[in-house]
């Protein structure tokens, strides 16, 4: 088709006065440009400008910088450690993230007694400030008062304070932050199993399928277009954990245990206005991120054929 | 979606055996996940003095509300819970609006450049406010807003996923009903407000909670925006108090149950909105 029988289509389709309709829709939709134009598309691009030079407050013009600042991550011993960490706590969230979920909604979507008011219970934290019960956890284990620290003496742990060791203040920050998402992706998994036909697990049992059977060949297969998705966002989420590191273990933790990426970003670009290196950082950390985006869509399209 | 906390799934029921096992597992994992706000609420109801003894007791010995008294004075209590409501508050109003009007105009209009706006929408949709905080910070520092109500409420004043989940709501809307206001010579704005808002209560309900939700929970954009003790919200005006002070737990527990406290509410007498605000906000990512 040329351009011009498409553009005489495209105009018979609506001949309803085509001007102010388009007049109407950009005034509908200004508003909401112009913040994102401002607010998410400039700050994106902003970011690159500002990686390549070596950007100071109040200065009349910035000194470019070339890959200076790309290079420095290179040698930046804080940087490895951060992304060592974000990747320690990738390595752990995701997977217990995803699997202890995924047997809750099994176990909670069978007719038991007290369902609901179980799963309120699991979905309890899902509501809750991430900021503020990190603190409650922060103080539950702090040495000298915190509940939990104390009955860990009972577990022949005496006298340990775990945000201040290297070795512990990072597994409390992995199971603080299981214990907060725990609910969310418990509902998810739900919708998913509710949305199963029961049809499929009827023909199954006139197959004799016993239980175990009906979960590999219905359930599991049925649940994948969740699993992507679950864990997609858990893997991308964990990229950019910053709360819980940030309120538990201040300053870092105990020898920068619990620097992740977002963290040591926040203390290079806000803390110590080293702008320049802080966007570079999140240059990278967006590579990533849109490196799992397109992985997901690969994956969920070639399961989806 | 809609009964995810309450139906049953399929399958036979389970033996009594195998149904208690598993009822007892579960209680005790519910237990411990509602331990930490067990703590907090007894924590909060005791007195400073057992608070800071060894070793911890979980029960309060002495039942007060002194922490709950004291909370208003030892913080500025009241300016951070005006704060989180002016800006979760501010925010989903505004933001409602704005992505109410984008997403009719992608749902319900022809024009050119449509196509290219939405794929545009869907752009900003999958770029993490993560990665780009920093010139963010610097754009909202040039635009004289740091510190203010404004910086904290402009920039966040519309919302690709808004736009996209309501627009996704409006196409699923029959075309008679604009069809037949334009006859009766309605405008468009009146079609998107008397007609268009006025059926989508749920998709609105829905998207107000995750808006409210997400914004009253914030922590990293408010810290990055406010400096002052006067213009933080709750949750980046306790994490900081705890920070800076010779920390009195009690009072700290206290202001946190106080911000809990609104969304717990709402949960109870909204669970269905909730859990589907709270679905949605992992479409967000």
């Amino acid at each position: 088709m040329s351009s011009r029988t498409a553009r005489l289509q495209h105009g018979r389709s609506w001949p309803a006065m085509p001007n102010r309709t388009t007049i109407a829709a950009w005034c509908f939709l200004a508003p909401s440009l112009l913040v994102l134009a401002v607010f998410v598309f400039w700050p994106i691009v902003y970011s690159f400008d500002l990686s390549l030079h070596k950007w100071k407050f109040s200065a009349d013009a910035q000194e470019w910088a070339g890959f200076a600042n790309y290079a420095r991550m290179w040698r930046d011993a804080r940087f490895w450690n951060a992304l060592g960490n974000t990747v320690y706590y990738t390595a752990f969230t995701v997977p217990l993230g995803v699997a202890l979920p995924l047997a809750l909604a099994l176990a909670l979507n069978r007719a038991i007694p007290f369902r609901a008011l179980l799963r309120s219970a699991f979905f309890l934290p899902v509501i809750a400030s991430f900021a503020i019960v990190a603190l409650a956890w922060r103080f539950m284990l702090d040495p000298d008062i915190g509940l939990l620290a104390y009955w860990l003496s009972f577990l022949g742990m005496p006298h340990v304070s775990p945000l201040r060791d290297p070795n512990m203040a990072m597994p409390a920050v992995i199971i603080a932050s299981l214990w907060k998402n725990l609910g969310f992706n418990m509902v998810i998994y739900l919708a998913g199993l509710q949305a199963i036909p029961i049809v499929l697990y009827e023909a199954a049992r006139i197959d004799g399928a016993d239980r175990f059977q009906q979960f590999w060949n219905v359930t599991w297969p049925q649940l994948r277009t969740t699993n992507i998705f679950v864990l997609v966002i858990s893997i991308i989420g964990a990229f950019q954990v910053f709360d819980p590191a940030f309120v538990m273990t201040p300053g870092g933790g105990p020898l920068f245990s619990t620097e992740t990426l977002v963290t040591y970003i926040y203390r290079q670009g806000i803390t110590n206005l080293n702008l320049s290196y802080a966007a570079s950082i999140g240059i990278f950390l967006f590579a990533v991120v849109f490196l799992l985006t397109l992985a997901q869509l690969r994956l969920t399209r070639s399961w989806e054929d | 979606m809609a009964d995810v906390l309450d139906s049953a799934g399929p399958g036979a029921r389970p033996t009594t055996l195998f149904t208690t096992v598993t009822l007892v597992v579960l209680g005790l994992l519910a237990l411990a996940v509602v331990f930490p706000f067990i703590w907090m609420l007894f924590t909060s109801l005791k007195p400073e003095s057992e608070i800071a003894t060894f070793p911890p007791q979980l029960l309060p010995h002495r039942w007060t509300f002194e922490n709950y008294e004291n909370v208003w004075t030892r913080i500025p209590f009241a300016r951070l819970f005006l704060n989180s409501i002016l800006f979760a508050g501010g925010v989903t109003i505004v933001s409602l609006l704005l992505d109410s009007m984008a997403a009719y105009a992608l749902a319900r209009l022809q024009f050119r450049g449509r196509n290219v706006i939405f794929v545009l929408i869907l752009v900003a949709l999958m770029l993490p406010f993560q990665v780009m905080f920093v010139p963010l910070f610097v754009t909202v520092h040039d635009l004289h807003m740091l510190d203010s109500y404004s910086g904290l409420i402009v920039p966040r004043a519309t919302n690709a996923f808004g736009i996209f989940m309501l627009r996704q709501f409006f196409v699923t809307l029959p075309k008679e009903l604009d069809e037949a206001a334009r006859i009766d010579g309605c405008g468009e704005f009146g079609i998107y407000w008397r007609i268009i808002l006025p059926l989508s209560g749920p998709a609105i309900a829905t998207l107000a909670v995750f808006h409210f939700m997400y914004n009253w929970n914030d922590f990293l954009w408010p810290l990055l925006i406010t400096s002052s003790m006067e213009m933080r919200t709750l949750p980046a005006g306790l994490a900081l108090f705890v920070g800076s002070h010779v920390v009195e737990y009690g009072v700290v527990m206290a202001g946190a149950v106080l911000a809990l406290l609104p969304l717990l509410v709402a949960f109870v007498f909204a669970q269905r909105t909730f859990i589907q605000g709270i679905a949605m906000s992992g479409i967000k990512g």
